[in-house]
């Protein structure tokens, strides 16, 4: 495997070209080809009619309080976090779990340097705001992120950051994209290690293959 | 000597009369009879693959010599064997490539983190043998510092990623000078429209030479008949890709084309929880893939060979 020096669209344009004219050079050489390679050159791409789009998940909103008890009615509640927020005095220095208290004990907070106010706004504890000082609904999350994390958003933006599931043509079905923190805790961003559970039984490297069967 | 008109005799069957019988008229017969029965040993094999295999299958055209009318009788009949032989209602397209369509892949080597999903997923969509745990995806364990395949395994377990290592999944890279088409002595393999080499399991005679000729170890040979239980036949099948195969053929990684031909994504694309996987048509301006392509540092594996791969990697 080595680097692709030369802009690589130009080579494997190049290559299709050469192939397309191969093709045309010499007909019934090689009769394999015979369907697969015309000897007219390939057709335009389609103006591609997007009749569908790429949905990119969004979180349904500010994240909630759930209480430990229930309510008299036997309901169990959760509460929103500028439910305490709005009567507690911010501490912008505050950068770690240890200093935290109350509902935020065993947060783990893995992010850099960052202060919680670095994300979360002090005025509005519903909100999160940008290092402008501009605030950012928590549905719009990736729009905080992408103010760091900008090459990160461009690749997401032209689908090389980031899983997606449905269409890849949008003239037939809707494609579907994963936000940022539905693979990244914000607050402890590194993706985290997994446990490989599927393996195929390779016939060149598994000892307990049975004998006749390895050649 | 007798004499077959015995005088004596009237009542008696005339008999052949039999004269000079040599020595080398009887050598010549031991030897016809013993080449008989070597012929017959020779063809056991192939005594024995008939039992499994019905006058129709037998009889079939080359896919690529197919009428429509035929193509429609063959696929009743193959659909008729799965139900047959699985249990499973099956539906068996015959999808061809999307007129201004070159399907491309890539993997981002910077966030493949070998967990495998791709490689399940790959398992579970395309029918492959339980038994075996078959798929047409290897992901290889690689000493970071080094493209060296040799030096990399596909055997390890446990906590992924490990430190000093990344992992490089290999599957069919739908190559525009494919080495396994070109040895094919039967054209059982060829590279279609959109990019996609794909193998006609009815015409492979399965010499394996497509699976030597393969830098990447791409193809795999059917040892057996795959098991798969009824209920987890997957039934979107096409006829080049995903139908359960027969013994006895090699097959390969299709770009899902029961999948990609309808326009969806490829299925360890959708499996791969980390994102690191892109898939598109290269020949559209504004597609995922050709941005990728002019902006990241991308690689192709053993270019030196000149297979001229469909399928890149890159890093971030």
């Amino acid at each position: 495997m080595t680097r692709r020096a030369t802009p690589l669209l130009a080579r494997a344009a190049r290559a299709i070209a050469l192939m397309v004219v191969a093709a045309a050079a010499l007909p019934g050489c090689r009769p394999s080809d015979g369907e697969a390679r015309h000897a007219h050159p390939a057709p335009p791409a389609p103006a591609s009619v997007a009749a569908y789009q790429v949905n990119i998940r969004r979180p349904s909103g500010p994240p909630l309080i759930e209480l430990a008890g229930a309510d008299p009615q036997g309901r169990a509640a959760s509460v929103a976090c500028s439910t305490c927020h709005s009567v507690r005095k911010p501490n912008l220095e505050n950068k770690t779990a240890a200093s935290l208290d109350e509902f935020h004990q065993g947060l783990t907070v893995n992010h850099g340097a960052l202060a919680c106010y670095a994300c979360h706004s002090p005025d509005n504890a519903d909100t999160l705001r940008l290092a402008d000082g501009t605030t950012v609904e928590y549905v719009d999350v990736m729009t905080l992120c992408s103010q760091c994390h900008s090459k990160q958003a461009e690749s997401f933006a032209h689908g090389a950051h980031g899983g997606m599931n449905g269409f890849w043509d949008l003239s037939r079905g809707p494609q579907t994209k994963n936000n940022c923190i539905d693979c990244h805790d914000p607050h402890a961003p590194k993706y985290p290690k997994m446990v490989v559970d599927f393996k195929p039984h390779d016939r060149f490297l598994d000892a307990s293959e049975e004998p006749h069967d390895r050649h | 000597m007798t004499d077959t008109n015995h005088p004596s005799r009237p009542d008696l069957p005339t008999l052949p009369i039999i004269e000079n019988f040599s020595r080398r008229a009887a050598i010549k017969g031991g030897f016809a009879t013993l080449g008989a029965a070597a012929f017959v040993a020779a063809i056991s094999p192939l005594r024995h693959a008939a039992q499994n295999t019905s006058a129709g299958e037998f009889m079939q055209n080359h896919y690529t010599e197919l009428t429509p009318e035929q193509k429609a009788d063959v696929i009743a009949r193959l659909e008729e064997e799965a139900k047959e032989k699985y249990g499973a209602e099956v539906t068996i397209g015959d999808d061809r490539p999307i007129p201004g369509t070159k399907f491309v892949y890539a993997i981002n080597l910077s966030v493949c983190n070998g967990n495998g999903k791709c490689v399940e997923a790959c398992h579970k969509e395309n029918n492959h043998d339980r038994a075996t745990n078959q798929s047409y995806i290897r992901v290889i364990e690689m000493p970071k510092g080094t493209m060296d395949m040799e030096q990399g395994s596909t055997t390890y377990t446990g906590a992924v990623p490990k430190d000093d290592k990344f992992y490089l999944p290999v599957q069919c890279q739908q190559c525009d000078e494919p080495p396994c088409v070109d040895v094919c002595p039967v054209k059982a393999t060829w590279k279609e429209d959109d990019g996609i080499v794909v193998v006609d399991y009815n015409w492979c005679i399965g010499c394996r030479y497509c699976e030597a000729a393969c830098p990447y170890h791409a193809r795999r040979f059917n040892w057996k008949q795959p098991e798969v239980p009824a209920e987890e036949v997957n039934p979107d099948q096409s006829y080049l890709s995903n139908r359960i195969r027969p013994v006895g053929v090699v097959e390969k990684c299709t770009y899902c084309l029961h999948r990609t031909r309808r326009g969806k994504l490829p299925a360890c694309l959708e499996a791969c929880p980390t994102g690191a996987r892109v898939f598109g048509n290269i020949l559209d301006p504004e597609s995922n893939i050709r941005w990728l392509l002019e902006n990241k540092r991308v690689y192709i594996l053993k270019e030196e060979l000149g297979t001229k791969p469909a399928f890149f990697y890159y890093f971030d």
